[in-house]
């Protein structure tokens, strides 16, 4: 594609070449991550913010300079918090931490064992970040009322899962999530539940702006290697997308004439 | 005084959060300071003061979903 019908993802004002956002999480190690990330191509990449070892640092390399402010975006995460006041936290601490950087991933979880978003406290929590100044990129639901309620308190993008984190069962609503997309202002990313490069793919064919993942290439057997299928298919799957499918039928319809059998 | 510090009892002889800081050798790397669950923007760090009892968090960022 030239420069002028570039398809390129924004948020929040800013243009993104690549659909693909990555976590960094759950690699062997730091030059794990690095090789899996650069596979991917991804521009976005999640953090966590937790307790620093303390006494115990000097050697140990940050994920900040493994993957430097220079060539990626960060989206720092509330991962692990079960409520508003502790996501809100979070946030604060990272943008302080990130010296003023303001796109955040919100999630606040409902539920240990299914990790779930308490959608809620969720939208208690976004209330109050925006309210902050803070750019919101929401994780919730497949719940289309949710997910136009979230859009409408100011999110910047609507991240509905595909399926529970960590699960790699795929779309599990793609109707729902179709819905989503048809309505939304914002952009649409899936974000949880991808396990392969297809699922990526089917979530891109929706209408999706972009897919969010982590363990999908993570817990991969070869971590580099899902990277990069999975940059292709999210290649793949906008592709398709743009395209736009032939209709589905129930019957056969042939492909070669058949005018001028030879035989009958 | 005491003071927790990271989710554990910690005694401090300096009540400067800066002697803290110092202490903790973060070597230069990228951190975030709450005090009782109140962020403490990096402008004050020189000059905030600890008191008995305060719940002290040092975070950062580390790899994640």
């Amino acid at each position: 594609m030239t420069e002028s019908t570039k398809d390129s993802l924004t948020i929040a004002g800013r243009d993104f070449n690549s659909r693909l956002l990555v976590g960094t999480g759950k690699y062997k190690d730091m030059t794990e991550t690095r090789a899996a990330i650069d596979a991917s191509g991804a521009e976005i990449v999640t953090i966590a913010v937790r307790r620093t070892n303390l006494g115990q640092n000097a050697d140990e390399p940050n994920i900040l300079e493994v993957l430097p402010p220079d060539e990626f975006t960060y989206l720092p995460n509330t991962a692990g918090c079960y409520d508003a006041r502790t996501a809100v936290r979070t946030c604060k601490l990272a943008r302080e931490l990130l010296g003023g950087h303001d796109l955040v991933k919100l999630e606040v979880l409902g539920d240990e064992k299914t990790l779930f978003p308490d959608v809620i406290a969720t939208m208690k929590a976004a209330e109050e970040l925006i309210a902050d100044g803070f750019k919101i990129m929401v994780y919730t639901n497949d719940d289309p009322i949710i997910a136009r309620e979230l859009e409408a308190m100011g999110c910047v993008a609507v991240m509905p899962l595909a399926a529970p984190i960590g699960s790699g069962l795929g779309v599990r609503n793609k109707l729902n999530i179709l819905t989503i997309v048809e309505n939304a202002k914002v952009p649409v990313l899936v974000d949880a539940g991808v396990g392969t490069a297809s699922d990526a793919a089917v979530a891109m064919e929706l209408g999706c702006d972009g897919v969010l993942m982590n363990t999908a290439i993570a817990a991969a057997q070869k971590p580099v290697l899902m990277a990069s299928a999975m940059k292709k298919a999210i290649e793949a799957g906008r592709e398709a997308f743009l395209a736009g499918r032939m209709s589905a039928k129930r019957y056969a319809s042939a492909s070669s004439p058949v005018d001028g059998l030879f035989f009958n | 005084m005491q003071i927790q510090l990271n989710g554990k009892s910690f005694t401090v002889a300096d009540p400067s959060l800066a002697a803290l800081i110092e202490q903790m050798d973060l070597g230069g790397k990228r951190y975030a300071i709450e005090i009782n669950e109140e962020l403490i923007p990096r402008a004050e760090h020189a000059s905030h003061q600890l008191h008995e009892g305060d719940c002290v968090e040092i975070v950062q960022a580390i790899g994640g979903g």
